[in-house]
């Protein structure tokens, strides 16, 4: 029973995370028919920059703050700079350059911080662990629970309840239509794309205590992102954090009930549920 | 308001549009007709800026237009009601009426002014924009570029798959809007319906005009009703 618990617990610590990460990847996806290969490499930034401001400032809390702020200016530029001039092309065109980018922020972040795996500690308030239903559970990640809960009712509110949520979903919809009634959608995808990264970045110093800062954490945590958004619906909202739920709740108890065939299980869940539904739980039929 | 000069319009590289010149004046109604492929949805794609800009030129309100993104268009005024209406599906009914939403050069339009002409749309304002039927959609569609208080309104075939009552409905309304000020281009497959509403029209053919007037010089232009209409 405790072991259960506390394989349940640390599930839905991993699901929260994905679901920082991929609620951005499923908006932008959404907006912009583009599958974002680099978005793991805002995570990965985020985290690093994290790294440097806890060990300038000693706290934790201003790298939440403070990393997520370069990663969005970062990815503000890259939608500007480069993605913009892409979208009346082909968009194999796109996805190839958000996988090029993906290298060479890998390569940046060797080149500034090295290949080593740092660990960011954290903060001293959350070290902690808690005495909670028989068992022991580490503060910080019970945080983690809270702050993932929190963050996904807020962009639920703001997407659903608020006028900029509906330009988003009116983009998500019909960017032409969006576009000819008024809507300045090219700021929106500047937007979206640098929120998103933003989002990532945050999810990158939250993490950080827990899967590790390195070269190469993109890759991991992209993957089974990419997972999520196809299972809860390209595009969706609640799709990004059901599916990020289950990914996240299935992987941790495979690994602890059946470490050989965890990495099988989420992609049977996988395969299951899109033939059952080939546009995911929440996904509608491309227009 | 709106003037056309010699505009021509390529999608990839097929030239659709070879020299299309056409005006609408200040309050008034003028229909685009002609076949399927004559270039009417072309030309409106063209005048909205959504189109790689070509030879011609494009005025609106005497500044040229031609290759500004079609959002600024829409923000001088131009209300837009594609083909097949592009509704927001996962927009409310309430929502899809002002998520773009202005005032314009008066705000004559409210979304409380909307509601009264379009009670339907009132009783369904919570509803998602997917769960309408399709006249109710082409009302919304209306109903959301209104609320754009805009000077002109260009719409794409509103009668298009409706039932005669509704095309009624639609075509008092237009007059209406006509009435408050605001000039019409409207594309139309349905003759009578032109007929019944524009003070003028175009008939398109292989992207070039070929026949402009009044609705009584169209009706007794034998050629033009049976070679490019089908009448």
């Amino acid at each position: 029973m405790d072991l259960f618990v506390s394989q349940l617990l640390n599930g839905l610590v991993y699901g929260l995370l994905l679901f920082l990460l991929a609620s951005g990847l499923s908006l932008i996806f959404g907006l912009m028919g583009v599958v974002n290969l680099a978005h793991g490499s805002f995570f990965m930034l985020g985290a690093f920059i994290g790294l440097s401001v806890v060990s300038y400032t000693g706290s934790f809390w201003w790298a939440l703050v403070l990393a997520p702020i370069p990663v969005a200016i970062a990815a503000a530029a890259i939608e500007i700079l480069l993605l913009r001039h892409l979208y009346k092309r082909d968009k194999v065109d796109m996805v190839l350059l958000t996988f090029g980018l993906s290298f060479v922020f890998t390569d940046l972040v060797e080149w500034g911080w090295g290949k080593d795996t740092f660990s960011l500690s954290e903060p001293a308030s959350l070290e902690e662990s808690l005495e909670f239903l028989g068992g022991y559970f580490p503060q910080y990640r019970l945080a983690i629970v809270v702050f993932g809960l929190a963050v996904a009712l807020l962009l639920w509110l703001l997407i659903e309840k608020t006028r900029i949520g509906a330009m988003v979903r009116a983009g998500i919809d019909d960017t032409r239509t969006a576009m000819g009634i008024g809507l300045n959608v090219p700021l929106l995808l500047t937007t979206t794309f640098a929120s998103g990264a933003a989002l990532a970045g945050m999810a990158g110093v939250v993490a950080g205590p827990i899967l590790g800062v390195y070269s190469g954490v993109d890759v991991e945590v992209l993957i089974p992102a990419f997972i999520v958004i196809v299972i809860g619906g390209m595009g969706s909202l609640k799709g990004a954090f059901v599916g990020s739920l289950l990914i996240g709740i299935a992987d941790t108890f495979g690994k602890a009930y059946m470490p050989e065939a965890s990495m099988f299980l989420i992609y049977a869940a996988m395969i299951v549920i899109l033939l059952a539904r080939p546009h995911g739980l929440f996904g509608q039929a491309a227009s | 308001m709106l003037r056309l000069e010699n505009v021509h319009a390529y999608y990839g590289l097929s030239h659709i549009l070879h020299g299309v010149s056409l005006e609408v004046g200040d309050r008034e109604i003028v229909s685009l007709l002609g076949r399927n492929g004559a270039g009417k949805t072309t030309t409106l794609l063209a005048i909205m800026g959504f189109l790689e800009p070509g030879p011609g030129t494009i005025t609106y309100r005497d500044r040229r237009i031609g290759g500004l993104a079609p959002y600024r268009i829409s923000r001088m005024g131009v209300g837009f009601v594609p083909q097949e209406r592009g509704i927001f599906g996962n927009l409310t009914v309430e929502e899809n009426l002002t998520v773009a939403a202005r005032r314009g050069s008066n705000g004559a339009w409210t979304l409380k002014r909307i509601y009264e002409l379009f009670p339907r749309l009132r009783e369904r304002a919570a509803f998602r924009g997917s769960k309408l039927s399709g006249g109710e959609q082409q009302m919304l569609s209306i109903a959301r570029a209104l609320l754009l208080n805009p000077d002109l309104i260009i719409l794409d075939e509103p009668s298009e798959g409706l039932a005669p009552l509704i095309v009624q409905e639609i075509l008092d309304i237009l007059l209406n809007v006509r009435a408050e000020g605001v000039a019409v281009l409207i594309v139309e497959q349905n003759l009578r319906a032109a007929l019944r509403i524009a003070d003028r029209h175009y008939v398109l053919s292989k992207g070039k005009v070929c026949f402009s007037g009044t609705s009584e010089q169209l009706n007794a232009d034998e050629t033009i009703l049976k070679q490019h209409l089908g009448v």
